[in-house]
């Protein structure tokens, strides 16, 4: 009834910046879009006595204080057979540090008037606090306690390993997730990127409090540290409590080397499965955030099926023919893969259909590119989306300080990004569809089985 | 995602219950201001001068539950509709000049409001208010966009709904929950009647619904008062009224005596879960203090992980992998309120229903502790100074509650109403509104599970 509102389209947002991958992998990944035009944010670098940098935009309009943190290395790190050992970790801070047991932790977080979150990415292990301003000092304190001593009592770490397992069982026979899982076999091979983050019953069941405390002391460090801070906090505060917050963690990380990886293209994927629709997804070839040909690609990507209601995509798919309810296309960036990504859902007898469009679609932008007036159009979204994607919130400035911070775009990106954008050609953006969407892409279909699929 | 779990699913059905929608309300601290235009527009701007974004939102006070029978998803079909053109813009024109300057832009349905947002930076507001103001009542519709349009719903309704296991139950929870109330039909509609939706049906409902005096302007963000009203005026003042419609008077609920279940099984569900639920009061039905009393019954009984039915459940107990409750406090008419659960381990689902009929009895009997309650209203309230760090959830807080038939007076007072509610008025609101053998139950099984 009432509660599920039903949209004109889904929100969808670019994916200019993967800031802080808290998503499994390719399923239509959508990352807020960094590179305000016209933003009022002042970006201040504090470093602290104890050498821990922070970005911090102060503002004092609404009393409270947003802190956002990541720590390089994050499901990738998972040691073989013990897969599901970040996401679980993540579950367990606010069950428990230094002389806190569960209960007395939660209370007092609950007292501090704070809310903490963590979070595991394949990237990063990230998270963030919000507190008053007024009890922020109590606030930071438990942050600290739950980052340097968790106490991994066997209690929670049951109780949260038996949520896991629920929840992976609970999707083990939902057939998006089984294919999501081949998809990302098909075009990672072995690499890390492959492995379930959530884990599997199995693995979960061997990993012990002291698995854990292993790999919380190899992870947490304060060389691999991102802080990004908002709210109502001065610079000279912040350093002092950076200190007391990170300062007791180890000097250096200790991480396992994760490759680089190419994803597999050209194969298809499907999944037989008596649903209502069919789901496609298309992965065609990436770039990497630092090619100085991203903002072509990006821009390019953004006429093929960007988020706005004009994109190729959508006028070919859904405005024209009426045989979806969302289509779009993204940039995917991780820290060791890049892909394009297309994807849509269908009418299962119209699927192959879809499919021809799309490809005809790609096809045509390939060859020719955008126009000059697409291009234009573009980059006038791209231009004035960054502060309505970005600055909306303090929590969102937060998470924009570390994304900036984990893709080493520097103080000045926000200043440099407009002349990035506006410099960007025709003839740029076109190299860019042939180089990325020639290909035969990893073609991903999941739906009812069709006459002649095996 | 479309794919989650049952209990995922649920914790995001119940999740916009009144925390989330009563968040924002420190009115006075706000800095919310409201006016009305002479042809019955009510305006209200709420500032936020931190970046340079303005959230500007039309609220229409018309939803799925004003539909004539027969036509379930028409209010949400015509939601789609809006976009196709008026006599003065082009189809599309409209969204391509909000991209074409990087805003965002969509629309909502609900079963008492339908809303229209545009996010940009302040200078585009006037053409923002041109556009809004100009498809108030100039939508223009002509058969070759309704069509494709038709089927663009249908695949909404097919990937919302369709392909959900979770979603087909819980519209049929609904279905079962409301016997006489629309409530019980689908915001988007029932797939046989959205087939046969067509253009005349839209412009009827569109030319009796769509006028500035029945409709809110919120404006938040980087915007002063006094200019929005200049703009406001130049644009919205200048569309008349609309025609006489009739007051939102649904057929209400008749007295409830009966336990029902609702099951159903599917070879995509994985782990068995339950969902029960009651009609209740909403904010703008109930007596006062009753709906308040509601909304902290479902924060201490099932809001997070400090709640009774977590902790007893989950932690203590066991039984279950996770629980929690919810209150759907944004509704003009009487509402619902559900408790969720799902089994950990090899407990069955019988034994988790059982426990959560125990926990809400316990409170029933034996009532909340005072430091219980003081940590629920502590949560409360400051949960308004949170949502003021956010223009779009400001407006959209407002644009609801002003939309099923709160005023801003309500929502300037309810940190005191709150403050006032009693322990003893959260133990009788169990009593009276979460009755142990009136209800409904919906269970979603695995296939070949035997039912309940």
């Amino acid at each position: 009834m009432m509660e599920i509102e039903t949209a004109r389209r889904p929100v969808a947002i670019l994916a200019e910046n993967a800031v802080v991958t808290f998503v499994l992998a390719l399923f239509f990944l959508t990352f807020p879009a960094l590179g305000p035009a016209r933003s009022a944010v002042d970006i201040q670098e504090v470093r602290s006595e104890g050498g821990i940098t922070a970005w911090l935009v102060e503002d004092y309009t609404v009393p409270i204080v947003a802190l956002k943190f990541a720590f390089e290395g994050g499901s990738t790190q998972d040691p073989q057979g013990k897969e599901g050992i970040s996401n679980l970790m993540t579950g367990l801070f606010d069950e428990g540090a230094g002389e806190l047991d569960a209960d007395a932790f939660q209370l007092e977080l609950d007292d501090a008037g704070a809310e903490m979150g963590f979070d595991a990415g394949r990237d990063t292990i990230s998270g963030g606090m919000r507190t008053l301003a007024e009890t922020r000092e109590e606030a930071f304190g438990l942050l600290k306690l739950a980052l340097t001593r968790p106490r991994f009592d066997q209690a929670p770490i049951d109780r949260i390993r038996a949520q896991l397992v629920a929840g992976i069982q609970a999707r083990a026979r939902d057939p998006e997730t089984a294919a999501r899982i081949a998809f990302a076999e098909a075009v990672y091979g072995d690499h890390p990127y492959a492995r379930r983050s959530e884990g599997t019953p199995e693995t979960l069941a061997t990993i012990t409090s002291n698995d854990l405390r292993a790999l919380h002391s190899r992870l947490f460090a304060r060389d691999n540290l991102i802080v990004g801070v908002v709210g109502a906090i001065d610079a000279e505060t912040l350093k002092s409590e950076l200190d007391r917050i990170f300062g007791d963690l180890p000097a250096r990380a200790d991480l396992m080397r994760v490759a680089d990886v190419d994803p597999k293209l050209g194969h298809n994927v499907s999944v037989a499965y008596p649903l209502a629709q069919t789901s496609l997804l298309l992965a065609y070839r990436g770039i990497a955030r630092d090619d100085p040909e991203f903002f072509p690609a990006l821009l390019m990507t953004h006429v093929l099926g960007g988020g706005a209601f004009s994109s190729r995509l959508f006028e070919e798919v859904r405005e024209k023919r009426g045989l979806a309810y969302s289509v779009g296309a993204s940039l995917s960036n991780s820290r060791h893969a890049n892909s394009l990504i297309i994807g849509t859902a269908t009418d299962p007898v119209r699927a192959d259909q879809v499919l021809d469009v799309i490809r005809e679609t790609v096809a045509k932008m390939a060859s020719e590119g955008p126009t000059e007036a697409e291009l234009d159009a573009a980059k006038r979204y791209l231009l004035g989306s960054y502060a309505i994607n970005n600055l909306d919130s303090s929590g969102a400035i937060a998470n924009t300080l570390v994304g900036l911070q984990f893709e080493k775009l520097g103080l000045d990106y926000i200043e440099r990004r407009p002349a990035l954008i506006q410099g960007v050609t025709r003839e740029q953006a076109a190299a860019q569809a042939r180089r990325l969407l020639s290909e035969e892409p990893a073609v991903l279909m999941i739906g009812p089985g069709r006459p002649g699929d095996n | 995602m479309p794919f989650r779990d049952i209990t995922e699913h649920l914790r995001l059905v119940l999740a916009v219950s009144a925390m989330t929608l009563f968040t924002a309300l420190a009115h006075a601290g706000n800095g919310a201001t409201s006016f009305m235009l002479e042809n019955g527009l009510q305006v209200v701007v709420i500032p936020d001068r931190r970046a340079p974004v303005v959230t500007h939102m039309v609220w229409y006070k018309v939803g799925s539950a004003d539909e004539e029978p027969g036509r379930s998803g028409i209010a949400h079909f015509l939601e789609h509709l809006m976009f196709k053109g008026t006599r003065k813009y082009a189809a599309g024109e409209f969204s391509a000049a909000v991209a074409a300057i990087g805003g965002n832009d969509n629309a909502f349905t609900s079963s008492d409001y339908t809303a229209y947002y545009q996010q940009v930076s302040p200078d585009a507001l006037p053409v923002m208010m041109d556009f809004e103001a100009d498809r108030m009542r100039g939508l223009i519709l002509t058969e070759e966009v309704v069509a494709p349009e038709r089927d663009v719903v249908i695949e909404e309704r097919r990937a919302r709904v369709e392909n959900s296991p979770g979603s087909l139950l819980a519209e049929e929870v609904e279905a079962t929950l409301f016997q006489n109330h629309p409530y019980r039909i689908p915001v988007i509609g029932w797939m046989h009647e959205i087939a046969k939706l067509d253009r005349e049906h839209a412009l009827e409902f569109y030319d009796l619904h769509y006028a500035p005096d029945n409709a809110i302007l919120v404006v938040a963000g980087d915007v002063a008062p006094d200019e929005i009203r200049t703009m406001a005026e130049a644009t919205y003042g200048k569309v008349p009224r609309g025609p006489r419609r009739p007051q939102r008077i649904r057929p209400q609920e008749p007295r409830q005596d009966t336990a029902r279940t609702v099951t159903m099984s599917d070879p995509r569900v994985g782990v068995p879960s339950l969902q029960r639920s009651w009609v209740v009061p909403s904010y703008a039905s109930a007596e006062p203090g009753e709906a308040e009393a509601l909304d902290l019954l479902a924060e201490i009984l099932g809001g997070g992980i400090r709640s009774r039915l977590y902790q007893q459940l989950v932690v203590k107990g066991g039984v279950a992998a996770s629980a929690g409750a919810g209150y759907r406090a944004a509704a003009l008419d009487d509402t619902s309120f559900s408790v969720f659960a799902a089994p950990r381990g090899g407990n069955d689902l019988a034994t988790v229903e059982d426990a959560v009929e125990a926990e809400i009895a316990k409170l029933a009997e034996e009532g909340v502790s005072d430091d219980e309650l003081r940590r629920a209203k502590n949560r409360f309230l400051r949960s308004t100074i949170f949502a003021r760090d956010n223009q779009t959830g400001m407006a959209r807080i407002y644009g609801s509650l002003l939309s099923t038939g709160l005023s801003i007076a309500d929502i300037e007072s309810w940190p005191e109403r709150v403050r006032a509610v009693t322990a003893a008025d959260i133990s009788d609101a169990a009593r009276r509104f979460l009755p142990a053998d009136t209800h409904v139950t919906g269970y979603l099984l695995p296939q070949g599970t035997v039912d309940q």
